[in-house]
């Protein structure tokens, strides 16, 4: 089993142990919408992040309160990091009321503004102009220690979007951190078939600014990682690249067979999920014991239980403000005259 | 009253604004020292600075998704898009990013956003440089959709688009940025969603925006002389549509045509049809409703050729006649 850094932390025993319950409690989360999704009880798709936990987790723990987040399609794991609120992510997936969207925007738009996070977002590599946009408020209303995180992955690193924010990041020296979260396949098609050069840090050399990598899958190496990537941001007021090699064990979404790998090579990542190698990380190195451990898992396992029975006892949103809520302020309707459902064919 | 230019009216309303609300800038591509691509900007810099007046690299997917990002972060930004075709490039950010954030989160947040961009032929620009689009961002939930046909519309939308809280595509008519038109000195605003009477008439009902509000004022006044009465209706905002405005005139006229300079098939003209047939309206019509739009074809270089392709005073006056 691969070896974890961090040595430094060894004795911050309160933040090992957050760590830990984060990431199981992201796992939890994965576990349990998919088993909804089988019940029946969640409808729609979901692109869940198992195997992956440690990006998100470690990555939000470097990350400031007040730091601008955005998230991916994949991204319940960047949201739980960040620190968003587990009760309301589960109302939303079951499209509920007091669902971070009030049961609008579903698995890929998840939100927790007061947290930071401006969004999670179904098209792929549009949240890099997007960061921008954020870190140019940063920059223009000059706020102190603040930096906004995008997320995007191996799949986004080829889009266009994603490569013209890299250059008006750096063009504009602009507080953005580019978190590349390696998962080594986009959808089905491997890193190794989708570009000629594989070591993604040179597109930040291409650009002229500076990229870290770490094991995706240790989330002390994540943590410190982009912890350092952060302090260069704020010092040298411009963008950094993290990448961050990992896994995904979970399929792309609901409609993956997993005809593109073998379950030999999941199997042999899941035996080196983040979960897995931080336990042995924290018990071979007596931080924890193994029962310790397992108190950490149930309270996971009893956050998740308990937002989902609260998500089950919030009520449909309503269909009837579905006109009035696409804009903002004072609004009377498409055609002027109120709303168009039950404004049609009346007199002028 | 003083007369001043289109394109000076649209200068004092974003120079306004930002000397209103310092959260106002402007970006887009050559915006400072070349004045933006129409001359537009021309001495914004001088007076707000590298900063607020800001140049981009060609990058409109980036700097358009920068405008969506700034926008939900506090500030209000103005984007230069100089072609409104330009649009094309950076699709994503319009129509799945800024026209949705508002509803997808549930109300926690807005995009206070507006998009200039110039459009239209009749300037030799030829087929990506020419469009009339704006149908296809009326069809998005969560844009609004402005095409001002004056100097006093253009500033005083401006102004109130800058100052809403949502996703604005502002479409200037670049064939008219050099007309000129009474604007006065003091501050106003004009409501998005209100049309404006733009000609009394009693005999028909011209529903138009944008440079074809002059061509249907020039058909107007041709038809004046055939003893003929034509209402001329500029709608000014897509989106919000004053269909009030538009079912008072056609039941007054009872004969309505319907002008855009955009290609005529699936264009928003179909919309204004639908909302006079699908109403009491209807039953006063007493003649068929007419469309004059574009030609369903790209916009052509050659000078005749792109004549030919655009709706003329003739043409209008011609579908005048045939329900007359």
């Amino acid at each position: 089993m691969a070896r974890i850094s961090g040595r430094s932390l060894l004795s911050d025993r309160g933040f090992l142990r957050e760590l830990m319950v984060r990431m199981m409690t992201v796992n939890q989360f994965e576990e349990k919408v998919l088993e909804l999704f089988g019940e029946g009880r969640i409808h729609g798709t979901m692109h869940l992040c198992i195997g992956e936990e440690a990006t998100g987790v470690g990555t939000g723990a470097a990350l400031k309160k007040d730091d601008y987040m955005l998230a991916t399609h994949r991204g319940h794991g960047h949201a739980l990091g960040k620190g968003a609120d587990v009760r309301a992510m589960m109302a939303e997936m079951l499209g509920r009321m007091e669902g971070s969207s009030h049961g609008k925007g579903g698995s890929m738009h998840i939100c927790d503004f007061d947290k930071g996070l401006l969004g999670a977002n179904g098209i792929v590599g549009a949240n890099g102009p997007i960061a921008c946009g954020a870190a140019l408020t940063i920059k223009m209303k000059k706020i102190p220690d603040r930096v906004c995180a995008a997320y995007l992955g191996d799949g986004a690193s080829n889009e266009g979007a994603v490569l013209e924010s890299m250059n008006l990041a750096a063009a504009w020296d602009l507080p953005v951190l580019f978190i590349l979260t390696n998962n080594t396949y986009g959808l089905s098609t491997p890193l190794e078939r989708a570009v000629r050069n594989t070591d993604l840090t040179q597109r930040a050399a291409a650009f002229g600014f500076p990229a870290w990598e770490c094991d995706g899958n240790d989330v002390l190496a994540v943590y410190e990682t982009v912890k350092k990537a952060r302090d260069y941001v704020i010092r040298e007021k411009g963008p950094v690249l993290v990448v961050e090699h990992t896994y995904r064990t979970s399929g792309h979404s609901k409609s993956d067979k997993n005809l593109y790998r073998s379950k030999e090579e999941i199997q042999y990542w899941q035996e080196r999920n983040p979960i897995a190698r931080f336990r042995c990380f924290l018990t071979e190195n007596h931080i924890f014991s193994e029962e310790e451990i397992d108190k950490m898992h149930e309270e996971a396992v009893q956050a998740v239980a308990d937002a989902v029975d609260y998500a089950s006892a919030c009520p449909e949103p309503s269909a009837d403000s579905l006109e009035k809520d696409v804009y903002a302020g004072e609004y009377a309707g498409v055609y002027g005259d109120g709303f168009a459902a039950g404004a049609k064919g009346g007199q002028a | 009253m003083r007369e001043i230019t289109y394109r000076e009216a649209v200068r004092e309303a974003m120079c306004e604004e930002m000397r209103r609300d310092e959260n106002v800038f402007l970006m887009g591509e050559d915006v400072g020292v070349y004045g933006g691509g129409f001359g537009v900007s021309a001495g914004m810099l001088e007076e707000f600075g590298p900063e607020r007046v800001r140049e981009t690299p060609i990058s409109e997917a980036a700097f358009v998704g920068a405008g969506v990002g700034a926008a939900i972060t506090g500030m209000r930004p103005i984007i230069d898009l100089m072609f409104s075709d330009f649009m094309a490039v950076c699709y994503d950010q319009i129509i799945n990013q800024a026209a949705k954030m508002h509803f997808m989160f549930a109300g926690k947040v807005s995009v206070p956003l507006v998009i200039r961009g110039a459009a239209g032929g009749g300037t030799g620009a030829a087929a990506q440089h020419s469009q009339s689009l704006e149908q296809m961002y009326c069809h998005v939930p969560g844009l609004k959709v402005v095409v001002p046909s004056t100097p006093y519309d253009a500033k005083g939308l401006l102004k109130t688009a800058i100052r809403d809280d949502n996703p604005v595509i502002f479409l200037e008519q670049k064939k008219l940025y050099n007309q000129k038109g009474p604007v006065p000195e003091e501050e106003y605003l004009l409501p998005l969603g209100k049309a404006d009477k733009k000609r009394e008439g009693r005999d028909v009902t011209l529903i138009t925006y944008g440079r074809m509000v002059p061509a249907c004022l020039a058909a107007a006044d041709k038809l004046a002389g055939e003893g003929i009465e034509a209402e001329v209706l500029d709608l000014r905002s897509l989106s919000p549509l004053d269909r009030p405005a538009i079912m008072a005139s056609v039941q007054k006229t009872h004969r309505a045509v319907v002008v855009h300079e955009a290609v005529e098939f699936a264009g928003f003209g179909g919309e204004i049809v639908s909302v006079i047939m699908d109403s009491e309206a209807f039953y006063q019509l007493k003649a068929p409703v007419k469309r004059v739009g574009g030609l369903y074809c790209p916009v052509p270089f050659n000078a005749n050729l792109e004549r030919e392709t655009f709706p003329t005073p003739e043409r209008i006056e011609a579908a005048v006649r045939e329900i007359l």
